[in-house]
């Protein structure tokens, strides 16, 4: 047996530089069965401590490997609403794959190419699941963001019986995977029908529906709701407060990337939304959002596209899988480099980005090495577009307008391992309690809070 | 989908459309906008609620056909539907009795400043309106800004109504004559409110302008809509969309109002052709 994992069909880098189709195509039945072979089904699975859903790895892996597909899907859904989004954009090798014990060895399974492999399956072949509308007289929840952690929730509370509205601000349902991850690593389709499973399921979905605005969170509960999720994710960007900032060209990663993902600015000017790039790009950050806009610049048709990051490669938070497709496709690594300010022609538009060197010195508190700036080592990027993916903090408009919900100093709303917040009544998970982080996590978040829920529901109608 | 259940032309290319959305009509205040998406491809563009009514549950949108999109919407028919509206965005105004209140329009900016100068009344203040256009086919809702308006003054650019020149005109007239402005509140153009701003910066009276910046979500999200206030960057879809007038770089939201002009000349055509002028 190979200590390597079967290596996933990819579009050739000159390829897929250029288009927005899926970089990764998938395993195919024999790839799979071979890779899930692989797999020793140890007993004591320390895959599954990896996963923030728990799902039933080695079960589901052994069912592809007797060529059981449909059997797999099942055992996957079990625990999670989402395999298709899951399998594709997981980080597996902090996750599962990390504790898999062929890893010590050569590498783990690839479960998530497994995973992806078994709901890509069960997509292709279309077939109507028996879920059927399960009753849903336990109670009714209102869930607010339609992102990972929402959809999780609104997934297992369905499933548990319960009557399950989710209100979405914007005017598709999908959160951060219809307007942050590109098509290119996460197709919109797979979105939709893994949101349309959960709608089969009894899940009302409302958009544009901005909660704070068109309803507070006490309005709902006063409406009859038993509780409330609120899985409003990180929706503010940050910007760097350098001079310049506002020149147009700048934009956040949020906004670059919904302008090209959820408007699809990239059929301008079929689809009516515009976005510019020009001929040079620089993108600041060095995490995954910040590839993510690099490699859509390029599929914008950008000659060049620089990532600057104040560390070194070490210290580069993006996936190491993300960050080889984007050096394989030409984006160019300005490491240990921080811009200083954005400078603008005369019509105010972005001319260059002036940047300095950096060298990094003792691990601050996050334990990363700190970076400080050299002097005098100052040089220039010519570019027409800076995209600033440094981050995002929590969206206010629930918190402004929700007395009696604690946040933290950074404006994130304060909720337990299982999403309880300081209101009764109302739960919350995800990058809204968190911070930025990962769609598992969020997932995981919403799947703790939904067992809360439930919880919480049945021990007050029982009168506890 | 939002029933478009009445639609008007104000002026050439100035339209307004009754829409049906009741949840909206029910919570929307003064100074609030929505951000509509008119079809699948469509974008997403904000709108100024310029008036609306909670029993028959509607709001009023008043647009100016400048662009791709406002021209699409304005080719829409009665009983036609908007796909998207999302809304009440942005905060409120600020209502209550500060005593006289001076609110100024320009173009299409009537539209939003009306719902505020009518509540500033209902409030108990003395409303003093001052409207403005290039010239008097342009002028517009100079009806319903009497109807809410101690007295209403007119300026077009040609003198085809009212006086010749600019709405700050008889702003300065009105401080120079010793009128006690409490506030003035000025919605239009960017030029004509960084010109309001500069006059009542001299006299210290107190100043609001809302601001219409491009924007894709309208919650925040996005940062396309930011502007410098006081040399900070504030987000106009919810720290707006009004600000103190004297503290709004009006140079940089004049820039950035520019970002795509050369992408206007490509426009979006829906698939079955374009229904601009159908």
């Amino acid at each position: 047996m190979s200590s390597l994992k079967h290596k996933m069909p990819e579009q050739s880098p000159e390829a897929r530089r250029r288009n927005f189709n899926e970089v990764a195509l998938g395993y195919t039945a024999d790839i799979a069965k071979a890779e899930a072979a692989r797999c020793l089904n140890c007993k004591a699975a320390p895959c599954r401590k990896g996963c923030p859903v728990e799902v039933e790895i080695p079960a589901f892996i052994h069912e592809i490997k007797e060529g059981n597909f449909d059997a797999a899907i099942e055992v996957i859904k079990r625990k999670s609403n989402l395999p298709a989004v899951c399998g594709r954009v997981c980080p597996q090798e902090d996750q599962c794959e990390k504790y898999c014990v062929l890893g010590r060895k050569g590498d783990p399974v690839g479960i998530g190419r497994l995973e992806r492999f078994a709901a890509d399956y069960a997509m292709q072949q279309n077939k109507k699941e028996e879920v059927g509308k399960k009753s849903n007289n336990l109670g009714r929840v209102a869930i607010i963001g339609a992102g990972p952690a929402g959809l999780t929730a609104a997934g297992d509370l369905a499933g548990l019986g319960y009557k399950v509205t989710v209100f979405e601000a914007l005017h598709a349902p999908g959160g951060v995977l219809m307007y942050g991850i590109p098509e290119f690593r996460l197709p919109k389709d797979i979105v939709q029908k893994e949101i349309a499973t959960l709608k089969e399921l009894g899940v009302e979905l409302v958009v544009n529906a901005v909660i704070g605005k068109i309803f507070t969170i006490d309005e709902l509960l006063a409406d009859g709701y038993d509780a409330v999720f609120i899985g409003t994710g990180a929706g503010l960007p940050h910007f760097m407060g350098i001079p310049g900032e506002n020149f147009n060209g700048v934009y956040s990663a949020n906004e670059f990337l919904t302008r090209v993902n959820l408007m699809k600015a990239y059929k301008f000017p079929e689809a009516a939304t515009p976005v510019r790039t020009g001929k040079a790009v620089a993108v600041i950050g060095g995490g995954n959002v910040a590839m993510d806009a690099a490699r859509t610049a390029l599929r914008l048709g950008a000659e060049k596209v620089y990532i600057v990051y104040r560390r070194s490669e070490e210290e580069l938070p993006a996936r190491a899988e993300e960050r080889e497709h984007a050096k394989e496709e030409g984006v160019e690594f300005r490491l240990l480099s921080a811009p200083v300010r954005v400078c603008g022609d005369e019509q105010g538009s972005v001319q260059s980005i002036e940047c300095i060197k950096m060298q990094l010195g003792e691990p601050d508190a996050s334990g990363r090495r700190s970076p400080a700036p050299i002097p005098g080592s100052d040089f220039n990027l010519e570019v027409n577009t800076v995209v600033i993916a440094i981050g995002q903090g929590p969206n206010p408009l629930i918190q402004g307008t929700t007395p009696g919900l604690d946040t933290n100093k950074r404006g994130n709303i304060a909720a337990d391992d299982f999403g309880m917040t300081s209101k009764e009544g109302v739960f919350a998970g995800g990058d809204i309690v968190t911070g930025a982080a990962t769609v598992i996590l969020a997932m995981g978040a919403g799947k703790k809070a939904a067992a809360k829920i439930h919880e919480y529901i049945q021990n007050k109608k029982a009168g506890k | 989908m939002y029933t478009i259940i009445k639609k008007e032309e104000l002026s050439p290319g100035v339209k307004v459309f009754i829409v049906k959305a009741p949840l909206i009509a029910e919570k929307c205040q003064p100074g609030q906008f929505v951000i509509l998406r008119i079809d699948e491809d469509g974008e997403r563009i904000p709108l100024t609620i310029a008036d609306f009514n909670r029993e028959e549950g509607t709001i009023s949108l008043i647009f100016q056909e400048v662009g791709c999109t406002t021209r699409h919407l304005g080719a829409l028919r009665t009983w036609e539907s908007i796909l998207d509206i999302a809304g009440p965005l942005g905060q409120a105004s600020h209502i209550k009795k500060f005593g006289t209140v001076v609110c100024i329009g320009g173009g299409i900016g009537v539209a939003p400043v009306y719902p505020i100068a009518r509540a500033y009344k209902e409030a108990g203040n003395k409303v003093i309106s001052i409207i403005g256009a290039r010239n008097k086919n342009l002028l517009i809702l100079e009806r319903e800004m009497a109807a809410v308006s101690d007295t209403l003054f007119i300026t077009t650019d040609d003198g085809s109504k009212g006086a010749k020149g600019l709405v700050v005109n008889p702003l300065l007239d009105l401080i120079v004559a010793g009128e006690d402005i409490a506030q003035v509140m000025a919605i239009g153009p960017v030029i004509m409110m960084r010109g309001v701003a500069e006059v009542t910066r001299q006299y210290n009276i107190h100043t609001l302008v809302s601001l219409n910046p491009i924007m894709v979500d309208g919650t925040g999200m996005c940062g396309g809509c930011r502007v410098s206030v006081g040399n900070e960057n504030k987000f106009a879809c919810v720290d707006g969309p009004e600000f103190d007038a004297h503290e709004v770089d009006f140079d940089g939201l004049m820039i950035r109002q520019r970002m795509y002009r050369d992408m206007e000349r490509m426009e979006h055509h829906p698939k079955e052709g374009c229904s601009c002028h159908r």
